[in-house]
């Protein structure tokens, strides 16, 4: 017995000496991380934790809350006014990363030091039920948010984090409406017009925009760039979620986008690319000979005019007429209203700073001065309905890019038609499992059936709880 | 007959030059591109490809500079910390091992090395969900340590090393250490690491490059700005918001990644330069 | 230190045990219960349903079961698929670039430049590598513009919407990424063979050819099987490549798809009990590959070949 628990002895010292003999190579290196900052927090107050997987509420918070006393120079922190500090932790999207993290510490979250304990996080609407219907997010309600105080935001924001009880559980700052963004030149050249309410009224419907699409074929030119640009436009305008008890019943909107896109191939009528894509890119620039492109509020004045410049802005380019197509483009509303983006606040059950959760929420999602003025030094469209139909009314306001058009106007009108009632918490799965299944459809390697057949397998592997899809006649 | 074997035919010299100097182009090319790509503006970036550079290379560069998320410099130190004791550890402790499995008869030894050589063929992307769990219970979540220690028990590494040893050491070696009064640790550090310093070489530069380029874990484990290893920081950038979105960036912070692992592979490299010779054979 | 007369009645065996225990220690402790809860939770119903756990319910075999029911084998089959378009190329260049490199009739010019450049790629993450990919093999990229102005082609190739391409691009990026490695790996255990034996060979007449084949193969078996099994299991482990170039969907109609990749598709839900499953039979083919292809090429002749070694070292000596 003492002979064994001698030389066990003997193997740990033999362990611990090899170890130090190992570590000394690198030990000058790896004694930094052992110096946890530790202390600070403890006496400096309260810690309000967000999570976040980009920068971008942030430097909204950063530059908007009222309460910002101090940024640190590295950003990690932010200190309020009341001695409040403000941690950030920001995890990258790759790989699903965010999520599992943060699925993680929501879990742990009962368990977690207060200092530790998450207060804020975000999330997009693809997966916002999947939080939304937790228990893990509070009732924004619940922290003193009422309904008068959300009162001036359009209603789809709050219906995607609307839970299966009826209680809205986020808030958000922006609002992201889609419109048709159309090149006026080949409008002119195809519908003898590049007037907005008459293009509009060329393409207000499907069937005419399906009708476009041949006579801009004609002309040379494609209607859209490629299989998935006109996604949203049919999967926000569904009769039901996604999924019914365990059953995925596939709509029969979402099918007339397979029509049309598998028309669209076949006829040529698109360019075959795909979202963010090399191909889509150049699509939308001074080579392109795309009709026009679904996008949204940040879409336009940033991705859709940086595209359409023949020499970058960063390279001496001006943002003008006379770069690339700069002015060529204007927008329309297109055949159905539909949103694309946009970011929610959540409050994580738990939180030991509900009273500063519900200012944080109430300050930079209903305060209308707050969100104009954001509006108007970052052209990000923000959701208060009083203050955008302020910029809308107002003559002056007008994009140089889109040719004078105020898109402002048109984003006020096509936001409040947005209906997402039928947002689900399995939209991002269904979502990406169908457009990547229906790819292989598109692009002619495989028949219909076994796009849905291929459907069916990917989406229960990603949510193991479906049992059946059941498609419409 | 031994005149006209001392030199290759000068066409197939030239055969060779040329096949080698294809290959040496793909491998180069993809350098350059990133090069390139590293000077051009994000809009130009999205819109193709380019063999041409740009003239955004400054701008590029003073923009990742100045994202203070982005905090290129600690991200080069925490890679460079993970890395080097990765293959520290990795390459000294698969030598142990082996030494240990070859220098000595002991009744678990045949066990042992099948054991190895069955953990060999472990798949590890499985048991990763499971790992930042176990990570999470010691408390070593968002640091630095879990990146690294596990490198100890590297079987790869091992199985090299193991065929390294047995061609290249001679038990007489050790015998003759052990007359002249050398413990066994001190017989393993200064006579045995030497004659595996090239074997350990190789396989340092292994497994720094592999540690120097993993996202998964890290990016499971670290949460923290200051703590951030580089591909999670170029995972950062790439799911910046739209306004922010830069392939430009992008593309310089992988460039930037690279520099530094480029140099430590050109240092270690002479190894591969000057041959390591497996089997001893010497002259 | 006392004595070592001491020493010399003590058997050495301890210190086998002692020299091996921090790697079976860090195995144990880091990977050891990971895997271990993942053979236990492969019996059992345990996912996540948004954040709600579900199970773990003891299912006995039926995560098996349905594994078996799936397309497990078409998997494995586009992984096998997939890792033999790249190991081909890879194990045929790394070999010609090998005996090369080490011939020394062969007056390679800025040999010692080649030779650190071939393993250069593998310094480009993956994931930037695929970027680079994306851009080269793009409807409107340069590969299509070269192959169209060149007149092999009339309209654009579309790589990754088609079975063969995607695989292609797969393996190209897989073989330029490790052939350099090999070709190191390979060439450290050609410089080991005895260099007397080439002096034979080319004594008595033989081609570079038959060198090759009758003196360097035979010798660098050791080396060829360490290749084989860790190029094999990485192969079977294939991930990051096929995942990145198909923005994880393993299109076309899921020919791309690895085990991996399936097995990742399953940890979107947490999926803990099909996971499991899937990585305790892949660990099994792995494991079964590995000990088998080990002991068929190099175990049985382990110990006369130390002999024969030991035989050429006393006739030096």
């Amino acid at each position: 017995m003492r002979k064994s628990a001698k030389s066990l002895l003997a193997l740990a010292l033999a362990g611990a000496m090899v170890l130090s003999t190992a570590a000394c190579g690198s030990s000058s290196t790896t004694s930094e991380t052992t110096e946890a900052p530790a202390a600070e927090s403890a006496e400096a107050g309260k810690v309000l934790n967000i999570w976040c997987w980009n920068d971008e509420f942030q430097s909204r918070f950063n530059d908007y809350y009222p309460g910002v006393k101090e940024v640190a120079e590295d950003k990690s922190t932010t200190t309020l006014e009341d001695g409040t500090t403000v941690k950030w932790t920001i995890n990258p999207n790759e790989n699903n990363n965010y999520q599992n993290k943060l699925d993680e510490a929501l879990l742990g979250q009962a368990d977690a030091a207060a200092d530790d304990k998450i207060d804020i996080f975000l999330i997009e609407a693809d997966y916002a039920l999947k939080y939304v219907n937790s228990d893990y997010t509070m009732n924004v309600a619940d922290l003193g948010l009422t309904e008068e105080d959300m009162a001036g935001q359009y209603q789809y924001t709050k219906d995607i984090v609307t839970d299966d009880n009826g209680a809205i559980k986020g808030t958000t700052w922006q609002a992201t409406p889609g419109l048709f963004a159309y090149r006026r030149s080949i409008a002119k050249d195809v519908l003898g017009t590049d007037d907005p309410e008459k293009v509009q009224e060329a393409l207000s419907d499907w069937d005419k925009f399906n009708d476009v699409a041949e006579q801009a074929h004609e002309k040379g030119y494609k209607m859209l760039s490629g299989y998935d640009d006109s996604y949203r436009t049919f999967s926000n305008n569904v009769s039901a979620p996604w999924v019914e008890g365990t059953t995925v019943k596939v709509d029969e909107n979402i099918m007339n986008w397979v029509e049309q896109t598998k028309e669209f191939t076949d006829n040529g009528y698109n360019n075959k690319s795909s979202l963010w894509d090399d191909q889509w890119a150049a699509d939308q620039g001074p080579k392109g000979k795309v009709f026009g492109f679904f996008y949204s509020t940040w879409g336009i004045n940033f991705t859709l005019l940086g595209n359409s410049l023949e020499t970058p802005e960063d390279e001496g380019g001006k943002a003008e007429v006379g770069n690339g197509i700069f002015g060529d483009y204007a927008v329309c509303e297109g055949p159905q209203s539909y949103y694309w983006g946009g970011t929610w606040i959540c409050a994580a059950t738990g939180t030991d700073n509900a009273d500063l959760v519900k200012d944080v929420m109430y300050q930079l999602t209903c305060n209308a001065d707050i969100d104009k003025q954001i509006t108007l030094d970052t052209q990000d469209y923000t959701n208060n309905m009083q203050a955008m139909e302020e910029i809308a009314a107002d003559p002056d306001f007008g994009s140089d890019f889109l040719g004078g058009q105020n898109h402002v106007a048109l984003f006020a009108e096509a936001a409040k038609k947005i209906d997402m009632s039928n947002a689900g918490a399995y939209d991002q799965g269904c979502n990406e499992k169908f457009q990547a299944a229906f790819k292989d459809y598109f692009d002619g390697n495989i028949s219909i059936d076994d796009a849905k057949a291929n459907f069916e397998t990917a989406i229960k592997e990603t949510y193991p709880e479906l049992t059946e899809v059941v498609w419409p006649d | 007959m031994r005149q006209k074997n001392e030199n290759a035919h000068p066409i197939f010299t030239l055969f060779v030059h040329l096949v080698l100097i294809f290959l040496a182009f793909l491998c180069l090319f993809f350098f350059y591109i990133l090069l390139i790509n590293s000077t051009r503006n994000h809009f130009d970036i999205q819109k193709g490809f380019s063999f041409l550079p740009g003239t955004s290379f400054v701008s590029n560069f003073k923009k990742v500079m100045a994202d203070a998320n982005i905090p290129v410099l600690s991200g080069i130190k925490n890679s460079l910390i993970v890395s080097s004791a990765s293959a520290i550890l990795a390459t000294y402790f698969s030598a142990l091992t082996a030494y240990g499995l070859y220098a000595y008869d002991f009744k678990l030894k045949k066990p042992a090395f099948v054991f190895i050589m069955l953990i060999l063929a472990m798949p590890t992307q499985v048991s990763a969900l499971g790992f930042v769990r176990l990570v999470d219970r010691m408390h070593m979540m968002n640091t630095l340590w879990p990146l690294f220690l596990p490198s100890i028990a590297a079987p790869a590494v091992f199985y090299f090393m193991y065929s390294y040893i047995q061609s290249s050491l001679p038990m007489e070696l050790v015998e003759a250490a052990r007359m002249d009064g050398c413990g066994e640790f001190m017989t393993f550090n200064r006579i045995v690491l030497p004659i595996m310093k090239p074997a350990m070489a190789v396989q340092a530069i292994f497994s720094f490059v592999g540690a120097w380029n993993n996202y998964f874990i890290p990016a499971l484990v670290i949460s923290d700005n200051n703590k951030k290893t580089l591909p999670i920081l170029i995972a950062a950038l790439r799911s910046a918001d739209f306004l922010k979105f830069d392939m430009g960036k992008v593309y310089m912070l992988i460039t930037i990644a690279i520099i530094p692992i480029i140099i430590v592979y050109l240092l270690l490299s002479r190894y591969i330069v000057d041959g390591v010779t497996l089997g001893g054979v010497k002259e | 230190m006392k004595g070592s007369t001491k020493r010399k009645s003590v058997s050495y065996a301890k210190w086998g045990y002692i020299f091996i225990l921090p790697f079976f220690a860090a195995f144990l402790i880091f990977q050891m219960i990971p895997l271990a809860s993942t053979i236990y939770y492969s019996f059992f119903e345990y996912y996540r349903s948004g954040l709600n756990i579900i199970g773990p319910n003891f299912v006995g075999l039926e995560n098996y079961k349905a594994l078996l029911g799936s397309d497990f084998t078409k998997y494995m089959g586009n992984t096998l698929i997939l890792w033999i378009i790249g190991f081909l190329p890879q194990i045929f260049f790394s070999l010609l670039l090998a005996a090369w490199f080490t011939d020394l009739r062969l007056k390679i010019r800025g040999k010692q430049f080649f030779k650190v450049v071939i393993y250069m790629p593998n310094l480009i993450m993956a994931s930037a590598f695929s970027m680079l990919f994306f851009a080269l093999f793009s409807d409107n990229g340069p590969v299509n513009a070269f192959l169209i102005s060149a007149g092999l082609i009339d309209k654009p190739f579309r790589f990754l919407s088609t079975v063969v391409g995607a695989r292609g691009l797969v393996g190209l990026m897989n073989f330029l990424m490790w052939f350099g490695n090999t070709t190191i790996l390979l060439m450290a255990a050609i410089m080991g063979i005895n260099p007397a034996l080439f002096e034979a060979a080319e004594l008595d007449g033989c081609n570079h050819t038959q060198i090759f084949f009758k003196i360097t193969l035979p010798n660098i078996r050791p080396i060829l099987v360490y290749v084989l099994i860790t190029s094999m299991i990485g192969g079977l482990q294939m991930f990051d490549v096929p995942q990145i170039l198909t923005n994880g969907k393993g299109t076309p109609n899921r020919t791309v798809t690895t085990i991996i990749m399936f097995l990742n598709n399953h940890l979107y839900s947490k999926n803990y009990g099909m996971a499991g499953s899937i990585s305790v039979i892949l660990f099994i083919i792995c494991a079964v590959l590995c000990i088998g292809v080990y002991f068929s090429l190099n175990g049985d002749d382990s110990k006369p070949k130390k002999k024969k070694k030991k035989a050429a070292r006393a006739a030096k000596a």
